[in-house]
């Protein structure tokens, strides 16, 4: 094996602490680096966050110690600032629905972070994302026929389905793959903690992160108001009746239920869910469960990790949120955008999420959902 | 209970400036103990005995720390009563200007005005800035030039504004970041005519220039043991008779009754020890360090022919053993990590939170842009400095610099593609 130069991204929690940490055990040359991500970081960790604050950036350095690994801290604030944070809070402006941690690894991690590593003279970017990486090509039959050019590296789910973050990853490039290392794929989250006691590490029982790192107590609507300031607007059922008003469209998302403070019932009795958000006239559409049903996306900004992009219809799996489930599929191109036709339909897509491709448990590619309909199931019918 | 064989254990970090395969450029931050203090300290911790107590051992205790003040005191042209033992240089310097703000709040016409320079190290700028910010103070700063110094007339123009407004004026001796050399006499002499306490932090200054209370004119200095081959823990405020700062720290009032807290015996005797020698050797080591320093600038001009150097030009008005360089398209935390990786430890020079580098405050106030502030290192020398270190430096150099502009362009090159899964293969196994 050759010895790499890695850089292990280290957020202060146990993945990344112990896939840091089995990187050195193979044999690199792996330096530790915690990205602080917020200009003013606050000292301590509130709720369940975890990577951005002071104490973070501690834990990561002790672990680096630990490991025995030189340990420096890159300020990304301001690109983080500019790519994760301002585009959040553009995307809920447009009525979408934007998942950060994605974009953190497609412009921060395995873009700022990696070129500025690669330029340095690492070779690798080492994380302690949950998913597999391995050559792909001929590691099984019919790579080529699948459409991959051979001795491409493939993304895989992680082996513990409950932690796999292969979605939040399915947007990086071929080129960004080919540079990444993500040494806990193989490993349960129970083992991962196991390795971090047994080595010492104090993060082993550190719990996981949920929340949005950048806002503090995970209140997003609070947090989007005080960007975007109060928007109010209506609330109309499915007919186009006013049923209530809100303070603001960009505290809805697709599919959601609570919160919406309507003031007469449904006429069936039923909840009401959002339907849809028009951001321009500032109007929330809501209306029963079954109208929230789709089964016919289009999906744009494709990038193909684990395949050419298809000349014809393609038979995949497609995962459209994150630890969402998996809905059979045929997908094909149309122009520069991905069409998808559901098997059966989903309920509550909302757009600005990714749609990411599966063949079994292999990454095939991903785009970013701009367009939702139900209209095939209907239409076959 | 305690497994104190692992807890042991866990304290064997690899040194490598004591195995010798490091090359240190960072005396500034701290540089080695002299050997001679450190035996000295080892010597003593063996000894009990509160300087404070009345019995045999506490006065035993309480003769080595007078033995230590008259060193000290003679070193730095103090009386044995002006010095102030402290923590350190932090501890000292916040007892100077919050203490002295709060002495001149007293009687009828409280004095609000605290001046100091923009470039004073954080212990002095932060404790002006929170006496602004939580003391009612009026805080200005003055403006040095482009080279890091302050000219006595900018002094003298923000006290004859309202003289009798000021509560006291503090200037750094040399600068920590560009070694600028301040012309404290001259400074010193302006605020003693309007009657202004004038402190001066003087901890990169000892060791390498003659620092002296009584030949300055400032009512307050601050040293530390830890730059001039004491240890971390033991520093001093040297602080002119009848002059009575309102305590920071309350308590057994064990010094003049301005500083509480049991003395640390052993590192005052090795503080003292560090002091004695430092003095003693001055000129001689400051000469030393100033060739090694000139070398170091030429050496750093031929490798980076555009690398700026910072702070005045290497004489009389700059610290012998400090050089400062802006390499225009680099971040100075990449060129750190590159240089740490060959081998060679400097400092960007800058102060930092959670390890993340800001722009210096000094080379903004000297009218740097954000750039050129962001790309900078600092290279110091001290007693342990040779040759060799200067010859790993340049020969390391010009490399670290070409990756690090690399890294530094912004519109950075697409990465390109590592073949056939080469780094997902290796780390597999």
């Amino acid at each position: 094996m050759t010895a790499l130069r890695v850089l292990a991204a280290m957020s202060g929690g146990v993945d990344s602490a112990v896939a840091a940490a089995r990187a050195a055990d193979a044999g690199h040359e792996v330096t530790g680096v915690h990205l602080a991500l917020s200009a003013n970081p606050r000292s301590y960790r509130t709720g369940a966050r975890g990577c951005c604050t002071l104490e973070d950036a501690r834990d990561a350095r002790r672990a680096a110690d630990v490991i025995g690994i030189p340990f420096y801290v890159w300020d990304m604030a301001e690109r983080f600032a500019a790519d994760v944070v301002d585009d959040f809070v553009a995307e809920y402006a447009r009525g979408n629905t934007p998942n950060p941690c994605l974009r953190c690894n497609e412009k921060i991690k395995f873009a700022a972070v990696l070129d500025r590593a690669v330029a340095l003279g690492f070779d690798a970017v080492c994380t302690g994302h949950h998913a597999r990486l391995g050559p792909g090509g001929g590691s099984r039959a019919g790579g080529d026929a699948a459409g991959r050019p051979a001795g491409q590296v493939r993304l895989a789910r992680s082996v513990d389905l409950a932690k796999d973050q292969s979605y939040v990853l399915g947007v990086l490039t071929a080129g960004q793959l080919s540079r990444a290392m993500f040494p806990l794929g193989d490993s349960t989250k129970e083992q991962v903690r196991a390795e971090a006691a047994r080595r010492g590490l104090a993060v082993a029982d550190k719990p996981d992160s949920h929340d949005i790192c950048f806002i503090a107590g995970g209140d997003t609507r609070g947090f989007l108001e005080s960007r975007l300031g109060s928007a109010p607007g209506p609330i109309v059922d499915h007919d186009g009746q006013v049923v209530g008003s809100h303070q603001g469209s960009y505290g809805f998302t697709v599919g959601q239920r609570r919160g919406l403070r309507i003031d007469s019932p449904a006429p069936d009795g039923r909840p009401r869910y959002v339907l849809e958000i028009e951001p321009v006239s500032g109007t929330v559409r809501v209306g029963p469960a079954k109208l929230l049903d789709v089964d016919d996306i289009i999906a744009v900004r494709l990038v193909w990790s684990g395949r050419m992009p298809p000349t014809e219809p393609i038979e995949a799996t497609v995962q459209l949120r994150a630890h969402g489930e998996t809905f059979p599929a045929t997908c094909w191109l149309e122009g520069g955008s991905l069409r998808i036709r559901l098997h059966s339909p989903a309920r509550g897509v909302a757009s600005g999420q990714a749609a990411v491709l599966y063949d079994g448990d292999t990454v095939l590619g991903s785009g970013t959902i701009s367009e939702t309909a139900l209209g095939s199931v209907s239409a076959r019918g | 209970m305690v497994n104190l064989e692992s807890a042991g254990d866990r304290h064997k970090a690899p040194d490598r400036l004591a195995s010798g395969t490091l090359v240190y450029l960072d005396h500034a931050a701290t540089t080695p103990m002299l050997p001679e203090a450190l035996a000295a300290m080892v010597e003593e911790l063996a000894h009990t005995g509160n300087a404070s107590s009345l019995h045999n051992a506490g006065r035993r205790a309480r003769r080595v720390v007078e033995e230590s003040r008259e060193q000290i005191a003679q070193a730095f042209g103090a009386r044995p009563s002006e010095v102030v033992f402290t923590s350190g240089g932090t501890e000292a310097d916040n007892l100077a200007v919050k203490g002295l703000f709060w002495a001149r709040q007293a009687g009828p016409h409280p004095r609000r005005r605290v001046l100091a320079t923009a470039i004073e190290h954080h212990a002095v700028l932060d404790s002006v800035q929170w006496l602004g910010e939580h003391q009612n103070a009026g805080v200005e700063w003055l403006p040095v030039d482009s080279s890091g110094r302050l000219s006595p007339d900018v002094l003298v123009a923000a006290i004859e504004r309202d003289p009798d407004s000021v509560a006291l004026v503090s200037v750094m001796w040399a600068n920590n970041e560009v070694g600028a050399v301040q012309p404290v006499a001259d400074l010193a002499a302006v605020a003693s005519e309007h009657g202004i306490p004038f402190h001066s932090d003087a901890v990169q200054a000892a060791g390498q220039l003659p620092v002296s209370l009584a030949a300055s004119g400032a009512t307050a200095l601050t040293v530390t043991g830890h730059k001039i081959g004491g240890p971390v823990g033991a520093g001093a405020l040297l602080l002119a008779r009848g002059v009575d700062p309102v305590p920071v720290l309350h308590g057994g009032g064990q010094e003049r009754d301005v500083r509480s807290g049991t003395l640390d015996t052993a590192a005052i005797r090795a503080f003292a020890v560090a002091v004695e020698h430092a003095t003693a050797r001055r000129d001689e080591h400051a000469a030393r360090i100033g060739r090694l320093r000139d070398t170091l600038v030429d050496r750093v001009r031929s490798v980076v022919p555009d690398a700026i150097l910072n702070g005045p030009a290497p004489g009389q008005h700059r610290l012998p053993g400090n050089a400062h360089f802006s390499f225009p398209g680099c971040e100075g935390d990449a060129l750190l990590m590159l240089l740490d990786a060959k081998g060679v430890a400097c400092s960007t020079g800058s102060a930092c939170t959670a390890g993340v580098a800001q722009p210096s405050h000094v080379l903004l106030a000297m009218g740097a842009d954000k750039s050129r502030a962001r790309g900078s290192l600092r290279f110091t020398f001290g007693r342990t400095s040779t040759q060799a270190d200067v010859d790993t430096l340049g020969a390391a150099l010009g490399e670290v610099v070409e990756r690090a502009r690399r890294a530094g362009r912004q519109a950075s090159p697409p990465t390109g593609t590592q073949p056939a899964g080469q780094i997902a293969a290796a780390a597999a196994s």
